[in-house]
């Protein structure tokens, strides 16, 4: 399936995009044979036939190569360097979304109906029918008034860090926690939205069922037949979302990454589609595609890791 | 009621009455409507077409002369934003139906016949959901820059039936087992006949709630997209354009985006509390409809 999902996205890619056009309109205009040889060195060039450059391109990913960018860098490094930069706020940020979300939503569930479970279902509700970029526009919004109130820059709106910083230790790591906030709180709102609504289905359902009115008969505390008892259940649905919506995630951070400049994986896909950059855009569409197959696998492993009853059949 | 036993009620009635009982569906019934309206005969009282520009009003505030602004070129933003508001929801029904119906379609061949086009179907379903779509279509891009924005519509609808018709295979799989259908086998009547006939309107309910849901749910990756300069290609708009143009300059002139913005928000939020609505109004004791 990878090895599909990674052909049909070079051809794609081959077919749809024009690389020529990056050195087009220069000026002074760049001499044809120079074009060409670049285009060939690439191995992007239109005029050799698709199945030669396929070929050559899927001969040198097997050996782990995924050829030059564009702009005649190394796609390898540029793929090391920004899977940590992304990894670092997906993880953080839907780690954070699913803990909040889970939490809320069993509150809601065992307060049905209360002010939290109004509260809370009118606002996930909304949030999960605005789209990413409006939900981290407005979060710009509030933190640039924020910082206007307070006087000084405290929420940083762009970039990883500031490039301009020179403490070191605790300060560096403050200044970029600074600047992880928001795009963190931007993926975490809408996780928190999406699970506090599953959780609080599920857990609904699990707090009717005869098991727990048995933990609490034979005299065990709410608080202890709800965790104990009632939680472990109802959290199993949500650990497969959380394995499949972590693959996903690699495509939904894309308005994220760009909109406060955070160099990732997804706002480098951006870039390059942009730049008709055909082996940057393979070498992400292979990415993912192994991301979303690991991460089914993952979700297949976590249910199994929970729950006793997938184990012993 | 009173004597509710002796007057008759038809099914759909009876839907019609659960929906309509549904406080929160009959408000999104009333914003969409709304939102048509404002949509198609909104440009009528505005005193600028979409596609004009006003050189002597740049970038001013909401007034009786622009109701919504205009922005940095002179454009009247009430008028792009209801072009825009057009756009996106014209783009969400059609993706909708078209999806839906090739949903119906595969899924109900597949479970029906089984065997090889069952395998073949899921074989393709399988491949397409391994690709993200998001990624697909904004690597096509520039394959329909300067085309008509319909080809938009049929790569979003190409690339959204995959999870309703593994649905709707699994629906027919267990119909092709009742009696209706047998007897239908046995009385001659060919395969797709069938389908169409017997099984799908069996499975009408599951496709009309997956329909509505599927408008929200467009509408949203349909902007996402022409946020990033992948979906409506200029000079066309959509919402998700207009929210892009809007937002370098959205912290000093707010009505660039907010107006685009919450026209998005509205829509997509009524649209799933019809969603909703219509999924409890058919199926009031499935576990979903515990969902508020």
């Amino acid at each position: 399936m990878v090895v599909l999902a990674s052909t049909i996205g070079y051809l794609l890619a081959s077919v749809a995009f024009d690389p020529r056009s990056n050195y087009l309109g220069a000026n002074p205009p760049i001499p044809e044979s120079t074009i060409t040889a670049k285009l060939n060195n690439l191995g992007v060039n239109p005029d050799v036939p698709l199945v030669n450059r396929y070929v050559r391109w899927a001969g040198n990913v097997v050996t782990g190569d995924f050829g030059l960018t564009i702009g005649e860098q190394s796609v390898n490094e540029e793929i090391s360097r920004r899977i940590w930069v992304s990894l670092r706020l997906l993880l953080i940020g839907s780690v954070l979304g699913s803990v909040f979300g889970v939490a809320l939503g069993v509150v809601s569930a065992v307060r049905q109906y209360g002010l939290t479970d109004r509260a809370a279902g009118t606002a996930s509700f909304v949030l999960l029918s605005t789209p990413v970029f409006l939900t981290a526009i407005l979060l710009k919004y509030v933190a640039i008034e924020f910082n206007t109130r307070i006087g000084g820059t405290f929420l940083y709106t762009i970039g990883e860090y500031s490039s301009d910083f020179d403490g070191n230790g605790l300060q560096l790591l403050l200044n970029r926690l600074q600047h992880l906030i928001l795009p963190t709180l931007s993926i975490a709102l809408g996780g928190i939205a999406f699970y506090s609504r599953y959780q609080r289905n599920a857990m609904l359902d699990v707090l009717g069922s005869d098991f727990l009115r048995t933990a609490r008969a034979k005299g065990l505390t709410r608080r202890r037949s709800l965790f104990h008892h009632g939680l472990r259940v109802a959290i199993l649905p949500m650990a497969t979302f959380f394995a499949y919506s972590f693959g996903l995630l690699v495509t939904g951070a894309p308005f994220t990454e760009t909109i406060f400049s955070w160099n990732g994986m997804g706002q480098w896909f951006i870039t390059a589609v942009q730049s008709n950059d055909v082996n940057s855009v393979s070498a992400v569409i292979v990415f993912s595609a192994v991301l979303v197959l690991l991460s089914g696998l993952l979700a297949d492993i976590a249910v199994a890791a929970l729950d006793p009853r997938v184990r012993l059949r | 009621m009173g004597t509710a036993s002796d007057r008759r009620i038809t099914r759909s009635a009876l839907i019609r009455r659960r929906f309509f009982r549904n406080k929160l569906a009959v408000v999104g019934v009333v914003v969409i409507a709304m939102m048509f309206l404002l949509a198609f005969v909104g440009p009528y009282f505005g005193k600028y077409s979409w596609d004009q520009l006003d050189f002597f009003a740049l970038l001013q505030p909401p007034s009786s002369e622009h109701f919504f602004g205009t922005s940095q070129i002179g454009g009247d933003v009430y008028s792009l934003t209801l072009r825009g508001l057009q756009k996106s929801l014209i783009i969400g029904l059609l993706v909708a139906i078209f999806s839906t119906g090739l949903a119906a379609v595969a899924g109900g061949f597949a479970g029906y016949l089984g065997g090889k086009v069952d395998r073949g179907v899921m074989w393709l379903i399988d491949a397409l959901l391994v690709l993200p779509a998001f990624l697909v279509i904004a690597v096509m891009s520039p394959l329909y820059r300067g085309r008509t924005w319909l080809v938009f519509v049929v790569l979003l609808a190409a690339f959204g039936w995959m999870v309703t018709a593994r649905i709707v295979r699994s629906a027919t799989m267990s119909l092709r087992e009742r009696d209706f259908v047998r007897a239908s086998i046995y009385m001659g009547v060919p395969a797709h006949k069938i389908v169409f006939k017997h099984l799908l309107p069996n499975v009408a309910s599951i496709l009309i709630i997956d329909a509505t849901l599927n408008v929200g749910a467009t509408i949203l990756s349909e902007t996402g997209l022409s946020y990033l300069g992948f979906g409506v290609q200029p000079p066309d708009v959509s919402l998700g354009s207009l929210i892009a143009e809007g937002t370098s300059s959205a912290l000093t002139y707010p009505w660039l985006f907010m107006f685009a913005g919450s026209a998005l928000v509205l829509t997509v939020l009524a649209v799933s509390f019809i969603g909703d609505g219509l999924r409890d109004a058919f199926d009031p004791g499935s576990a979903k409809s515990k969902k508020i």
